[in-house]
């Protein structure tokens, strides 16, 4: 296709910088999202289409199985972390590689910027990795003045509206063509027609300017083979091969439980993940990288490779009641098989990780403490649709209920104190009789017609929302 | 055939009407029903919240309610679900542990004891129903049959499926008041599902999500009649 095309200055300026929206409260982002039409109608589209695909998928291969032995590989290679991360470190250095372990996102920041640094870098191109939005890698590396571009199609275009994704492995999903044209025409001062080849024509011509020019090249890891120290990089764009083929320094940031031992685990997640995430049994570009271009090679390949091994609070997750939170392969099945992500998207969740395994490890990860962990592990109607979806059987309404038992905050302290007062009343049954028929009387004495438009105190929030039957069955 | 009954927390509440069709249907089926007299409530709505404490201090009144032999029988998934999923978890450090696993593999919800023992209550009506997959019933009891094969056994009744329904309601105990928009939002959605069908009235065998989509579907002007898949087996 051939653009007709207006070059302007516009296309240059630098993307506005992203900011969580971590000081308003989580439902208020909600509401403001369920009033948004167009998001809803995206994310509606994008979930259904998720689905219909992912019925497919479990008709034509062995669903249950794969899922079954996904959850025995992953339990065994959480309680042998320590083992495989060793021999993985071991054989990325014997292949050439650097290997470093931080103990948090800050340690991973800083290691990459000295590095940067060090190699008087000033443009870094980066391809799509959930850990990196983890620990806010582009605004470490923005404040040190470098420049670092996002070659993921859809993270790219976060980048150019100063988003985040609201997705693990769709991040643009709650955007449709026409929003993402407007962005295109208004970046680029050119006249892009609302044409999907055209959007895709100007995205590449534009990302592979930097491609060339990039000086240190940063990827994630899908998974990590510890018996070769390979690291698995799946994508559909191609983008990730020239990440980290064509600048001379590759960095690839690892979270520490995506690991398998050997070669045969791992074939069973090249295809399960790209099951569960696109509906398909192959990502188009399935990367392998073993080390560095070896001395007496001639072409393609990084001379140098750094992998960095993020904890940031997963240890502490072992052989705790979360541990199966480590089990997770970032797919994103539960986001879209998830009611309330349906309805509100992922950014409303104002956490990297969004939907119900956003909602477990977004607090665990932070240790429970702060805003995020006293609200987003109640943002679920536990319906475990989640479970379903998984690919690898994690049971996600159960983390909930324990994350949520976990939450210590004065807001759950408060709960605390009402459920114990709750419990007093309801473990007698004279007392639980007497509460009983207390209610009663008030559901007779506010009753009009049949319905209580309005209850008082905490059941306010019930009739917000809905009237209550003050006689059964109900008369509408 | 003998069986206890839990009335469970939210009939004695809202609907007293649903536990008395549950013993009803039991006893037309020819079950000896007994009614423990010092149950109270399963403690789900304090475990769900986050405060497995609270909830074992109520949960464990249940569980000596309930003691012995007797299978017993829930006219609710969620409050079965809890019983057979959510104790063994909640009393697995407890000396009661065993009685809490005993009490679990002996639990029931009210459809699935009936299919199961292949009792009938030989109910009648007439008319077209939908049934709405409660959550827990369906996705952590994994029953999605029982319900359909006990209406199915309701002479003259119809069931006409309805979009989408084995997507939650939205109700999600504490959720509904934490987050009434997106529950309401859920709910309108359900309530809509269910009166596309052309059915005469929504049945479920969880009597919360009921409250919550009739309560939804009156606020936002759905007609919408709603029945406990009990008093539908008791008519």
């Amino acid at each position: 296709m051939r653009l007709r095309v207006r070059r302007t200055s516009g296309g240059t300026a630098p993307p506005p910088r992203v900011a969580y929206p971590e000081t308003e409260a989580l439902r208020e982002r909600a509401r403001e999202a369920l009033q948004d039409d167009q998001l809803r109608g995206n994310l509606r589209a994008a979930a259904g289409s998720w689905a219909k695909g992912q019925a497919a998928v479990r008709e034509r291969y062995p669903f249950a199985e794969m899922r079954a032995e996904a959850r025995r590989i992953r339990t065994e290679d959480i309680r042998r972390l320590p083992e495989l991360l060793d021999l993985l470190e071991e054989r990325v250095r014997a292949a050439g590689g650097t290997v470093v372990r931080v103990a948090d996102g800050e340690a991973a920041c800083r290691y990459v910027v000295e590095l940067a640094r060090r190699r008087g870098a000033r443009l870094l191109a980066k391809s799509k990795s959930m850990a990196t939005e983890e620990i806010k890698l582009n605004e470490a590396l923005e404040e040190a003045g470098l420049r670092v571009v996002e070659t993921d199609l859809g993270e790219w275009i976060l980048q150019l509206r100063g988003d985040h994704p609201s997705h693990i492995i769709a991040p643009a999903v709650h955007l449709n063509r026409d929003q993402i044209a407007d962005l295109f025409r208004r970046h680029s001062g050119e006249e892009i027609p609302n044409d999907r080849e055209a959007l895709i024509a100007y995205a590449r011509r534009r990302l592979r300017e930097d491609f060339a020019a990039a000086d240190i090249g940063v990827s994630g890891v899908n998974l990590a083979v510890a018996e070769t120290g390979t690291l698995c990089v799946m994508e559909n764009e191609g983008n990730v091969r020239l990440v980290t083929a064509l600048p001379p320094v590759h960095v690839a940031l690892l979270g520490m439980e995506r690991v398998v031992a050997d070669w045969e685990e791992a074939a069973l997640f090249l295809e399960l993940l790209p099951m569960a995430a696109i509906n398909d049994d192959a990502a188009t570009y399935v990367s392998l990288i073993t080390g560095t271009r070896a001395p007496d090679e001639a072409g393609d390949g990084p001379t140098e490779l750094h992998l960095v091994i993020l904890d940031g609070g997963r240890s502490a997750l072992r052989g705790t009641p979360f541990e199966e939170a480590l089990h997770c392969i970032r797919c994103g099945a539960c986001l879209y098989s998830c009611p309330m992500w349906r309805s509100v998207g992922g950014q409303a969740y104002g956490s990297p990780y969004s939907g119900p395994i956003g909602a477990v490890i977004t607090p665990l990860l932070e240790g429970m403490r702060g805003e995020r962990s006293s609200e987003l592990p109640f943002f679920s109607s536990l319906c475990g649709a989640c479970h379903q979806a998984c690919p690898v059987g994690i049971p996600l309404h159960d983390l909930l209920v324990r994350a949520r038992a976990a939450v210590d905050t004065p807001a759950s302290r408060r709960a605390r104190l009402a459920f114990r007062a709750w419990s007093i009343l309801w473990r007698w049954p004279p007392t639980y009789r007497a509460s009983v028929a207390l209610a009663r009387i008030g559901l007779a004495v506010m009753g009009r017609r049949g319905w209580v438009r309005r209850l008082p105190g905490p059941g306010a929030a019930w009739t917000d929302q809905r009237d209550l039957p003050s006689r059964w069955p109900p008369h509408p | 055939m003998r069986a206890l009954l839990m009335r469970t927390c939210l009939a004695d509440l809202a609907a007293p009407a649903v536990a008395r069709a549950a013993r009803g249907a039991l006893e037309r089926a020819g079950v000896q029903v007994l009614v423990p007299r010092r149950q109270t409530c399963c403690g789900q709505p304090a475990w769900s919240a986050g405060h497995p404490e609270q909830a074992r201090a109520v949960a464990r009144r249940t569980l000596r309610a309930f003691a012995g032999e007797d299978p017993v029988v829930v006219p609710s998934g969620s409050c079965a679900a809890m019983l057979v999923h959510g104790y063994p978890e909640l009393f697995a450090d407890d000396p009661e542990a065993g009685a809490a696993r005993a009490l679990a593999s002996r639990t029931l919800e009210l459809s699935q004891f009936l299919v199961r023992h292949d009792l009938s209550p030989g109910s009648g009506a007439s008319g077209a129903v939908t049934y709405h997959d409660s959550c827990h019933m369906l996705r952590i009891l994994g029953e999605r049959d029982s319900p359909r094969a006990a209406l199915a056994g309701v002479a003259g009744l119809e069931l006409r499926e309805m979009a989408d329904t084995e997507v939650c309601c939205g109700f999600g105990g504490t959720f509904a008041l934490s987050f009434p928009e997106v529950s309401g939002s859920l709910g309108e959605q359900k309530a809509r599902n269910a009166a596309a069908t052309g059915a005469d009235e929504l049945v479920a065998c969880d009597l919360s999500c009921l409250l919550h989509i009739v309560g939804r579907a009156r606020r936002v002007g759905v007609p919408l009649r709603a029945r406990h898949l009990a008093e539908v087996l008791a008519a």
